[in-house]
This record gives C-alpha cells, sequence and structure tokens, in this order.
C-alpha cells in the first residue's frame, strides 16, 4: 500500500520525473553513435504510467518526436500485450507510423517492474545514420526501398537480446556496428531511467505511479485549458506553397478553436508525392501541436494531457497524411514547414503572436565522397559519408528581428565545420552569414547562410540535396517582405536542384545559399537605429538599404565609413 | 611543429620564499566583498571588505591592512599574495572589453556569431540570442586555407595581412585575436600574422588560438581566443597597477595569480592568458574543499557551496577536483546551457544552479512552486529584511521553518522580520495551492532542495559516480542551512562543515598549488599506432613537448620545487562526438602502446556506461599533459579520542522537511562546542555568519580543527535498511 503523500511530495516528484527524462537523454547523447544524435540532439526520451500515457519528456533538439514519442508506447502495449511483458523485456521499431515517422529513428520501449508489478514504462528514440536500402534521402519511390523494417517486436526478452534479429539487422545496413551501439544506448538510457525511477519509488514509499501520476496529468490538463479557454472562439484557415520534390506543395490548414480544444484540419493539402517527402499524420501532429504550444502554453511540460487538447485530422493520403506504403524518408522537409501553415491561420485568430515565416525546414544535405574517378585516384583517397546539419534565417516577430542561422523549429545544431573536415575529404570553403537575405520590415527577417563545399583533393563526391524554399521564399506579414530564397549552382556553372542526390565532380564545389527569414511590419517603420546597425554590421547592403529603408547616400556612407573603423 | 614563447617571471625568485616563516595573503575579489586572509606561522586572520568596482585594488590594499593589524605584522613581512578574483568573468559578462579585432580564415567571419546554430529554449517564440564579444565589423578575413590534416591548401598572403594590419592599427585597436581554421594542427599562418602585426600594430595585444586554446571546434577555439584578447588590455593594466600599489605599500613580494583549473600562476603568464582567470574565485571554493578532505583523510567529496543567488557543485576524489576543458560563461537566460559562450581553457567542473538564498519563489500555471533564478538581492532582499520585498525567497522560507533565529541572523546586524515572510508567504504561493504559510514555505523549501539535488545526481551519472559513496563538504553563506537536506536526499550520511567558510575562496588560494595544463588536438585511431605517423616515440615525444610546456611554466612561478605532471588522453569510440578523459601514468606516457590505451579506454568506459562495445574503432583526440608542484601536505586532524554531550535548553520548533511534522530543535552556539563536543538533532548551531541545521535522524561533532562532522541517516538510507 502506498502511504499517504503530501502535496509537497507530489511536487518534488514531478520535478523529480522531468529531472529523470533529461538524464536519460543526456545518456543518450553521450554513448549514441549517430552523427544526427550526438552532434544534433535529434532525440528523444520520457517516461510513462501503466496504461502507457506520457508524464514527462525530455525537451532535445526534436519537436517532431513529442507526439510520435507520446503515441508509441500505445502501440507497444497494444501490440506485444501486457501479459508477455517480462521484467528484463526491452522492446524496439522503427515504422514509420508507429513510432516517429521515418525508419532512421529507431524506438526502444522498456517496462519498469516493481516489485514484480509492471508500474510504467521509457521509451526513447534517436535518428540513426544508415537503415540500409537506398541510404538517407528523398529519392525513394515507396516505404521499402528506404530501409530495413523492424516491426514493433521484443529486442531483449527476459535479459535476453534477440541474436537473430541483431544478425538482420547487420546484415541489412552499411554501417552495423554503429547501428548496433545505437541499439544499446537507446537501451542504456532506459535503463538509467529505470534506475532513478526506483529510487524515486522507495524514498517517497510508492508502489505504484498512479498518484504521481494523477497528480501530473490534472495539473498540466487544467493548465492548458486554462490557457485554451482563454482564448476567443473561432476559425481561421491558413495556406502556404512550398516546393516538394518536382512540383509545388500547398499545405492547407483550418484551425478552430473550441471550448477545451484546438482542431487543427488540413483539408485541401496536395495529396502524396511520388518520392519521400511524405508525412505521416503523427509526425504531422507534432509540429503543429509543437506551433500551437508555443504560442500558446510554452511553459507547459509536455505529457499525455498537455498534449491531447491538440487535434488533427487529415484527409488519407494527402501528403501530411501519407498512408502505408508511401516513402517517407524525408519527412521532416514537409514537417518543419508545418508551423509555418499553422501560423498563418492562427496570426488570424491570435494578431501579434506569431512570427514571419521562416526558413522552415533545416538545410541539410549528405555527401558522398571516393576516390575520384575521371583520373588516376592518389593512394589515401578513401570513401565515407558526411551529413552536415544547417539553418536558414527564422521569420522576424511581432516585436523582434527573426533570428540569424537559427533554426525554427527543429532545435537541432551544426556541427563544427573542423569537426566536419575530420569525418571525411571534404573541405567547407564558406560558412558564414547571407547579407539581404532576411527579408525587410519593421523587423528585419533572420539571416540564411552561404555555405560552400567540396571534395578534398583527388576525391569527387554525390551530394544528396534536402533542401525547400528555392521557389518559394518565406512571406513575409504585416507588410514585412519575403526572405531571399535558396540558390543552387556549382562552382562550374551547372545549376543544382533542392532535393536530390547530384554528383560533384573533382576540382568543383557546390554553392548554397540557403534563404532568409521573412520580415514583420512595413519597413518605413524600422527604427533608424536598426538600420544603421545592419548596414554597419553588414547585414545589409547600401543598395538593400536604399532600396528598402529610408535612408540617405550621404547617411549611408557616413555609417559605412565609421563601421570601416571598427565604430558601433 | 609547435612553439610557445614562454616570458620569464622577473618575480621568479625572491629570498623571502626561502625563509622558513613564511607570511602568506590570499585575496579573492568577489561580486560584493573582497576576502582578505592572512597565514602567519601563529594562525590565520581573515576580513571581509566591500569590492571597489573602479579600483578594485583599492578593496585589496585596505583589506592587506586590516589582516596585517590583526596578525601584528607588517604589509613587508609578507612573502607571497595569491590572488583570485572576477573581474575578467565580470569584464565578459558586462562587455567590459577592449577595442578588440578578429583575424580569420575567409569563409568563416560569423562563426562566433551562429554559435550552434540551435535554440537554447525550444518554447519562447521571443527568444534573444546572445550577442557575439566582437560585432560583425570588428571581424575580418584573410584568404588562406589548411584542411583537416594540417596541409595548406590556400598559402597565406603576406601583402593581404599587411594591408590589413595597417588598417587595423590606423582604427587604433587595442587588442587584436587571431583565430584561423584548423590552426591547432598547424599554427604556422598564425605565428606568420602575429609577426606581421608585431611590426605593424605595435600598440596593440595579440592573442592566437594556437597559444591559448589549440582545440578543436572553431566555435569554441575563437571565443575563448576572443574572450582572451577582449579582457587582455584590462588585465595586464590591472594586474601592473596591483603589483605597484602593493609595492609602495611595503608588500613588493611575488604575486600570483589562482586560474581557473585550480592552481596558481605567475603574474605575467595571467597577463598573457587573462582568460584563464575566469571562475577563479569558484575554483578556490574547491580547493578549500579539497584541503579540508586532505586533513579529514576522505578520498570522495561532493563540495556544496551556496550563496545568496546561486549555489556551486563541484566532485573532488582523492583531493583533487574533477576538471573540464570547456565550461560556458555568462549565460543570458536563467542559467540555461547555450545561453551564454563557451570558454575552452582547463576549468575545475563545477555545476552552477540559480538557487541561493536569495532566490524567490513563485506558482507557476501548473500549479508548481519554481525558484529562481531570480533573485531578491540584498536590496530589496528577502521579504524578512523588511527593506520592501514583497516576494517569498529561500531565506523567507529557511525563517518560516525554524531555521534562521530572527533576532541573531548576520549577529544580529539585520533583524528579520517574520511577519513580512509570512504573508509573502501567503500571498504568493499559499493562497494559490491552498497551503498554510508553513507548508508553502516547506514546499518551496523542498522545491528547491531538490533542484539541487537533481542538478548533483546528474553531474554524478554523467560522472559514473554514485554519491551514496561520498562526503558532503559544505561552506558558503546559505550552504550549512541546506546541507542535511541534500544529504538526505542524496543518500550521504556523513557532511562537514568547516570553519571559515565565509572566506573558504580565499583560504583555498593559500593550498592551491603551482600548475599549468597543456591540451592538444591531435587525433590518432588506435589502429594506426605502430604507423610512420604514429607510434609509440612520436606519441612519447608529443607528451614530452608538451610537459616541457606546461613545466616552463609552472618553473617561472617557482625555481626550485620539483615539478609533477599527470598526463591524460581524451579517447571515444569512432564516430562517437563524446570523449572519456583516461589518465595515463608516467610511465605510460612516456612509453606508450595502443593495447595499454585500448584496455584503460574499455574500463573507463564500462564504469561509465555499463558495457562496452564490440568491433568499433577507439580513437584519442586529445591529449593532456598538466605539471604542477607539490603542495605540502595537508597536516592531519587528529581523531578525536572522546565525545562528550552537550545539550541546550534553549529550544526552537523546527520544521523537519523528510516528514512536514514540527520538532523541538536544540539551540547550541558554535563558540560553545569545544573539541569533541556532540549535539544531538534536531538542533540548530548558530554562528555569527549562518547556522548549521542538525535534522531529528542525525547528530554533529567538533573536531580538532573546528569542523563539524553531522552524520546523517537519510530515508532512503533508512528504507535501504529495512
Amino acid at each position: 500500500m502506498t502511504k499517504h503523500i503530501s502535496k509537497v511530495a507530489y511536487q518534488v516528484m514531478w520535478n523529480r520525473l522531468i529531472s529523470v527524462v533529461e538524464e536519460q537523454a543526456q545518456a543518450l547523447i553521450r554513448t549514441a553513435f549517430s552523427t544526427s544524435v550526438r552532434e544534433a540532439g535529434d532525440l528523444s526520451a520520457g517516461v510513462y504510467n501503466q496504461q502507457g500515457l506520457m508524464l514527462a519528456q525530455a525537451v532535445t533538439g526534436t519537436p517532431g518526436h513529442v507526439n510520435a514519442m507520446a503515441d508509441a508506447v500505445g502501440h507497444f502495449i497494444r501490440r506485444i500485450g501486457y501479459d508477455a511483458m517480462k521484467q528484463g523485456d526491452v522492446y524496439i521499431t522503427n515504422d514509420p507510423w508507429e513510432g516517429t515517422g521515418h525508419k532512421h529513428d529507431i524506438t526502444i520501449v522498456t517496462p519498469s517492474f516493481h516489485d514484480g508489478k509492471l508500474i510504467g514504462f521509457f521509451a526513447c528514440t534517436a535518428h540513426v545514420t544508415d537503415i540500409g536500402g537506398r541510404g538517407f534521402g528523398a529519392d525513394a519511390n515507396d516505404v521499402h526501398e528506404e530501409g530495413l523494417y523492424i516491426p514493433i517486436m521484443k529486442f531483449i526478452s527476459a535479459g535476453v537480446p534477440d541474436q537473430t534479429l541483431l544478425a538482420l539487422i547487420r546484415g541489412n545496413v552499411r554501417e552495423p556496428q554503429q547501428l548496433v551501439g545505437d541499439i544499446y544506448a537507446l537501451a542504456t538510457c532506459n535503463d538509467i531511467g529505470h534506475r532513478r525511477l526506483m529510487t524515486m519509488m522507495t524514498e517517497f514509499g510508492l508502489s505504484d505511479l498512479e498518484g504521481v501520476s494523477d497528480f501530473i496529468l490534472s495539473h498540466s490538463r487544467d493548465a492548458t485549458l486554462e490557457k485554451i479557454n482563454a482564448l476567443a472562439k473561432g476559425t481561421a484557415s491558413g495556406h502556404m506553397r512550398i516546393d516538394g520534390y518536382d512540383q509545388p506543395i500547398d499545405l492547407h490548414v483550418t484551425l478552430t478553436i473550441e471550448k477545451d480544444r484546438i482542431i487543427s484540419d488540413w483539408q485541401g493539402t496536395s495529396g502524396i508525392d511520388k518520392k519521400g517527402i511524405n508525412v505521416p499524420l503523427v509526425y504531422t501532429k507534432a509540429y503543429a501541436c509543437y506551433a500551437l504550444k508555443c504560442a500558446i502554453a510554452p511553459e507547459i511540460p509536455n505529457n499525455a494531457a498537455s498534449l491531447a487538447p491538440f487535434e488533427i485530422t487529415a484527409p488519407e493520403n494527402s501528403i501530411v497524411n501519407a498512408i502505408f506504403p508511401a516513402p517517407v524518408a524525408l519527412r521532416h522537409v514537409i514537417g518543419h514547414m508545418v508551423p509555418d501553415a499553422v501560423y498563418d491561420a492562427l496570426d488570424k485568430l491570435l494578431p501579434d503572436i506569431v512570427p514571419a515565416e521562416g526558413a522552415g525546414c533545416l538545410c541539410n544535405f549528405q555527401v558522398s565522397l571516393r576516390p575520384r574517378t575521371d583520373a588516376p585516384a592518389p593512394q589515401d583517397a578513401v570513401r565515407s559519408e558526411v551529413l552536415t546539419f544547417n539553418s536558414g534565417g527564422s521569420g522576424a516577430r511581432p516585436t523582434l528581428d527573426g533570428m540569424n542561422a537559427t533554426a525554427f523549429p527543429s532545435g537541432v545544431m551544426t556541427m563544427p565545420v573542423e569537426a566536419t573536415e575530420q569525418v571525411g575529404p571534404v573541405v567547407i570553403w564558406r560558412k558564414e552569414l547571407r547579407p539581404n537575405s532576411g527579408g525587410a520590415g519593421k523587423y528585419r527577417g533572420g539571416l540564411g547562410q552561404y555555405m560552400d563545399v567540396g571534395p578534398r583533393e583527388g576525391h569527387e563526391c554525390d551530394i544528396s540535396a534536402m533542401f525547400d524554399r528555392v521557389d518559394h521564399p518565406a512571406r513575409g506579414r504585416r507588410g514585412g517582405q519575403a526572405g531571399l530564397p535558396t540558390e543552387l549552382v556549382r562552382s562550374d556553372g551547372v545549376k543544382m536542384k533542392g532535393k536530390g542526390k547530384q554528383f560533384l565532380p573533382h576540382g568543383t564545389v557546390a554553392q548554397m545559399s540557403f534563404p532568409g527569414g521573412a520580415g514583420y511590419g512595413d519597413p518605413n517603420e524600422r527604427d533608424q537605429g536598426d538600420i544603421r546597425r545592419d548596414l554597419a554590421l553588414g547585414y545589409i547592403t547600401a543598395d538593400h538599404a536604399k532600396q528598402n529603408y529610408d535612408i540617405t547616400d550621404e547617411e549611408i556612407k557616413q555609417v559605412l565609413d565609421a563601421a570601416q573603423k571598427g565604430e558601433v | 611543429m609547435k612553439s610557445v614563447t614562454v616570458q620569464k617571471s622577473e618575480n621568479s625568485m625572491s629570498a623571502k620564499q626561502t625563509t622558513s616563516h613564511k607570511i602568506r595573503l590570499g585575496v579573492d575579489i568577489g561580486g560584493t566583498f573582497t576576502d582578505v586572509v592572512i597565514e602567519t606561522p601563529s594562525g590565520r586572520n581573515s576580513t571581509k571588505v566591500l569590492t571597489t568596482y573602479g579600483a578594485p585594488e583599492d578593496a585589496i590594499l585596505q583589506g592587506m591592512r586590516q589582516v596585517c593589524e590583526k596578525a601584528n605584522v607588517v604589509p613587508s613581512d609578507i612573502s607571497q599574495i595569491i590572488h583570485g578574483t572576477t573581474l575578467a568573468t565580470n569584464a565578459l559578462i558586462e562587455r567590459r572589453g577592449a577595442k578588440t579585432a578578429l583575424i580569420t580564415t575567409k569563409g568563416f567571419r560569423d562563426v562566433i556569431e551562429m554559435r550552434t546554430e540551435s535554440r537554447f529554449e525550444q518554447y519562447d517564440l521571443n527568444l534573444a540570442l546572445p550577442d557575439p564579444l566582437l560585432p560583425r565589423n570588428r571581424r575580418y578575413v584573410v584568404d588562406e586555407r589548411c584542411d583537416a590534416t594540417g596541409k595548406i591548401l590556400r598559402p597565406l598572403k603576406i601583402k593581404e595581412v599587411e594591408a590589413l594590419a595597417d588598417h587595423l592599427a590606423q582604427a587604433n585597436y587595442e587588442s587584436i585575436a587571431v583565430g584561423l581554421l584548423h590552426s591547432y594542427v598547424n599554427d604556422e599562418h598564425e605565428r606568420m600574422i602575429a609577426d606581421i602585426l608585431a611590426k605593424k600594430c605595435p600598440n596593440a595585444m595579440i592573442s592566437l588560438s594556437c597559444d591559448v586554446s589549440p582545440q578543436m571546434r572553431e566555435y569554441e577555439r575563437f571565443n575563448t581566443t576572443i574572450a582572451n584578447a577582449y579582457i587582455k588590455p584590462l588585465m595586464k593594466s590591472y594586474l601592473s597597477r596591483l603589483k605597484d600599489r602593493l609595492a609602495n605599500e611595503g608588500a613588493d613580494c611575488p604575486v600570483f595569480l589562482m586560474h581557473s583549473g585550480g592552481g596558481i600562476m605567475s603574474l605575467d603568464s595571467a597577463a598573457e592568458f587573462p582568460v584563464r582567470l575566469v571562475e577563479s574565485g569558484p575554483a578556490g571554493g574547491a580547493i578549500f574543499a579539497a584541503d579540508i578532505a586532505g586533513r579529514h583523510k576522505i578520498d570522495k567529496v561532493l563540495s556544496f557551496d551556496m550563496g545568496g543567488t546561486t549555489a556551486k557543485i563541484c566532485l573532488i576524489q582523492n583531493q583533487t577536483p574533477k576538471t573540464a576543458r570547456v565550461f560556458e560563461v555568462a549565460r543570458t537566460y536563467r542559467f540555461k546551457k547555450g545561453s551564454g559562450m563557451p570558454i575552452s581553457i582547463p576549468v575545475i567542473d563545477m555545476v552552477e544552479i540559480g538557487a541561493g538564498g536569495g532566490s524567490l519563489a513563485h506558482v507557476d500555471s501548473m500549479k508548481q512552486i519554481r525558484v529562481g533564478p531570480e533573485s531578491a538581492g540584498s536590496e530589496p532582499g528577502p521579504a524578512c529584511y523588511g527593506r520592501g520585498g514583497q516576494n517569498p525567497a529561500v531565506t523567507d522560507a529557511d525563517l518560516l521553518l525554524g531555521k534562521l533565529d530572527p533576532d541573531n541572523f548576520a549577529g544580529g546586524s539585520i533583524p528579520l522580520h517574520s511577519a513580512q515572510s509570512k504573508a509573502a508567504f501567503k500571498t504568493h504561493i499559499g493562497d494559490k495551492l491552498a497551503m498554510d504559510e508553513r507548508e508553502a514555505a516547506w514546499g518551496v523549501a523542498e522545491v528547491v532542495d531538490e533542484t539541487m539535488a537533481n542538478a548533483a545526481r546528474v553531474h554524478a551519472v554523467e560522472n559514473g559516480e554514485d554519491l551514496s559513496e561520498y562526503t558532503m563538504i559544505a561552506f558558503g553563506g546559505a550552504a550549512p542551512l541546506h546541507a542535511a537536506r541534500l544529504c538526505e536526499k542524496l543518500g550521504i550520511s556523513k557532511c562537514l562543515i568547516p570553519s571559515g567558510a565565509g572566506v573558504g575562496s580565499a583560504i583555498g588560494f593559500l593550498r592551491a598549488p603551482f600548475s599549468f595544463e597543456s591540451n592538444r588536438s591531435v587525433f590518432m585511431k588506435l589502429s594506426q599506432f605502430g604507423s610512420e605517423q604514429f607510434n609509440s616515440e612520436k606519441v612519447a615525444a608529443l607528451f614530452a613537448e608538451m610537459t616541457q610546456e606546461a613545466t616552463a611554466f609552472v618553473r617561472s612561478c617557482d625555481s626550485q620545487a620539483e615539478i609533477k605532471a599527470d598526463y591524460k588522453v581524451y579517447m571515444r569510440y569512432s564516430g562517437q562526438g563524446w570523449e572519456i578523459p583516461v589518465a595515463l601514468t608516467k610511465q605510460q606516457a612516456e612509453k606508450p602502446d595502443a593495447k595499454t590505451l585500448l584496455s584503460l579506454f574499455e574500463a573507463d568506459y564500462k564504469k561509465l556506461f555499463a558495457r562496452t562495445v564490440e568491433g568499433m574503432e577507439v580513437e584519442v583526440t586529445v591529449w593532456s599533459v598538466n605539471a604542477f608542484t607539490d603542495v605540502p601536505a595537508a597536516s592531519p586532524v587528529m581523531p578525536l579520542h572522546d565525545t562528550h554531550l552537550i545539550s541546550s535548553d534553549k529550544t526552537t520548533d523546527l520544521l523537519d522537511p523528510a516528514t512536514g511534522h514540527m520538532t523541538k530543535a536544540q539551540i547550541v552556539k558554535r563558540s560553545a562546542m569545544d573539541v569533541g563536543g556532540y549535539v544531538a538533532g534536531p538542533a540548530i548551531i548558530v554562528e555569527d555568519e549562518t547556522s548549521v541545521i542538525v535534522p531529528p535522524s542525525g547528530h554533529i561533532i567538533n573536531q580538532q580543527d573546528g569542523t563539524l562532522i553531522m552524520g546523517i541517516s537519510s530515508s532512503s538510507v533508512t528504507d535501504k535498511k529495512e
């Protein structure tokens, strides 16, 4: 029997559970092999009650995992069944629809037993570098081409790892040791959470998580509903057109704020694409929910109750509700655009809260390097895969400029150039801010960035592009101007596409300009001091200043002269 | 491959150092107070004077006069002064540095502005990123490039650098940082630029990234180099002024500086690498705790330093605080990781939490109690100060729970008003949560203690340590009020509260060794070991070169003492991004082999993460040598032969946070506890600076050296026994 628990003790336990999941995530970052996890923070970790309801989740770099993780444990309970769950079990999947949206995310779930009784679960997810198939990219025609599929199953059964499964995994991927290392790292991360939970239960004399679970969920539900019910009821629609693979995609969303819930309905959105940029609904839901939470209830932590009032519907086989067997490897490209579409609608219901459009999706690319084939390659030439994460500019806010080269909605980190160049024979010749790329406005959009990338002497490579906003730059709000679009060209003048694998011959460099965020408000209302500062710092050039703002040649000269002397 | 200019210190030798009757002065300039401690053969005296921001040396002289008078000596009797200061940190936080330029590789002008391209707070749409230390128009590029192996891809153009140098001279830059890509492997271009700058910009101070922080990862290296350049003119002028002023007072002895790594270095090295002074005050606190640990022969210590606005936690093993290679300063957003700037220098690894006596509590939208990092500061201070503070602070909770005597706070100099605390708790916490004032205060105390305990747990797990094997050493104004509860939460059964804790950092300075740590990023896969590039001789030569460099710095402080060295390599599985430190013995560093490195790595990896990974390549990323002098062994504190019970008739109501029940605690004056004095809990040991709380399950004994040792049986420990 659980003894009487004071209100103060519940306060402490909620804090403790949040600390436990953060610790779980930290352990994963430090033991994982995949660049995406360890450098970029593309992972997630959470703790659940016996019914599979999420009680706490680590705040990591990827909002995309939020709802997916919240739902995942329910799928595991349904597939495996309580009766088959034993102490020492560890479960696994990379199912895009029951996990977190694509096969490159491995989700591991561990049941927690206390005195022989199942009292809850720990789950974690990480983006792995390779899962076989065509490799990470947009080019697959259906999900089967995107790599090995691991249905929800036991990876470790009562302490014994399934060697058949491990042999199958090893035999189907390009970096078998790394992947198996990552799977074990995920399992270890859940173990750490479990041990900490047991200490807490002993300290507070708990026999189950029911009491603390009710406390967390009821307080979270009340707080979330209070926020939602404070908003004016209403309905509004938003629309955004983006590049897609071969043809543009229209994202249409209708937001309805009702008593106790907010519904986002994606009726009217384009159908699924032939290539791997489709999005399982759970991932769309994650980004829609993330966008709404940022605007409405940013301080409420994620759990089953705080997420529940944010509902989503979308037509089956629209690009935001792709169903099996649609290819989904690059679901993040569209997923990262979801918040801007949601904000187009929300701005009509809640003015002066949301930012203008930004770069949206991360500007990621993978480089596959090999010895040059057009001429004899040097002895020490090697093959190597290098994945990088980069950000364009974020949109201007109602009272602030956008952030330069800083991701939104994703929160993942870039890798140091010096570290990337240690991974493989690649040279990043340039990685710096792109002047004029932030849309003009009362508040300026965040600047995008330039990146020049090529193979090292003796090598050639393919570059797998995962970019958007080539044809559809970020749009301004309330009179703010659009940001500059993505621009891609090879140093020998050959034009490059926004998506898909493209060849870089020996001696060439891909010259990439990543998009800026859009401006907010009329540029004529921009503060003179801010215009001068932007000019002095080279965020904007003299021409751009003259075109967009009220500033004379004389003033420009004065600012530039002072800046040149290092004055600020 | 590398050359480092080591300047000879003019104050390296002094006849006074060799005299047997050493008189030493420790000086810690903090945000509010400057602490001065003098140690003479007849004992220790200390004082606290207000920090004088305009001319910090004024407070030092004032404090020095005071302690000299107390100790009955004159400044010219002092044989050594050891100084630590927050001036370097504050200059970075307040952006009070010199007009500084950066010269970097073309294409990488914005490295310090683009940071990691991420947001440190995921859900704040109105996030403001911290400004880079240098605005964009003070960042200049030159056309040059090295690859990751050190091969030059684009040679430096002398003409271009000369033209730039002329421009920088004309623009009157006081300080110039040079940070080029991959200069940790090949420093040739940075040194060529330095030569040109020396000729063309004779008035500017130069900082090269290959000297200041020769480690991979451009953002951290560039930022560290810029930080060094930025505070160099300020610190150089301060240090030379200080030396002159001290000499004028008669204290013309050598002056040394505490560095962030927990050792001391010469004044000249400090002027050259002032970024190494950042966080030197807290480092002194850790050394103070390490010294106490040594005297009491304790191998595993968690030091806990809690003041008015923050708490700091550090792991100390075998009297050596844990160190790290990079840390963050000047956090701009609720102490949040990522909201400050990285500094990659050897540093004592401390966790800083925005929780102190002045931290304010509130109830959030989930009806959860939150504490800090907002602080009431000293004005208006907590509500109980009666100076207009309306919001409940941790000190208010401590007062309502019976931990503080309202009439004897700070020796009676600040009367505390319980009524104000009650009102603050009722309005801001109690009414919102249907709790009375006492329960609300209990909730706040529990939340702040839990926050600190969580930080300690995470830090311990990250280091593969089990805190139940640790002993706590608590110091700083608020620590003794919270130490017992923290111990209960962490399963720690013993806590030391040393005397002199109020000036702990300054005392710590007097216990620090001369030391200097050199780090190099040189990648080596273990499978390459035995190749022409990496073999036993090459690696031994690298260690020898680094040892020589580090030793030269230490030698400039002390011309005679034996200098020892610790060797470390940072290793990981290829593909991982996180290295773990692996310690080598002198023999292993002199005759390195791959098999030993592998087995040492696997043992440490297993300790941290429970398992090793089969079939993965292992690599070394960073090599490290720490050269140091031995500190005279701490004289051990003799164990007590017997103890005797002390009790007091004076009692007060004290809440036991473990149960939520009120208890009758006896009040005992610390000064009334003689050696061997034993007080059973619940009790409050009062002294001028603070009070020590002894929980119902605990007891406390005064030791030979005036340290109090508290025994605690924590709830989780009790449960385990059942």
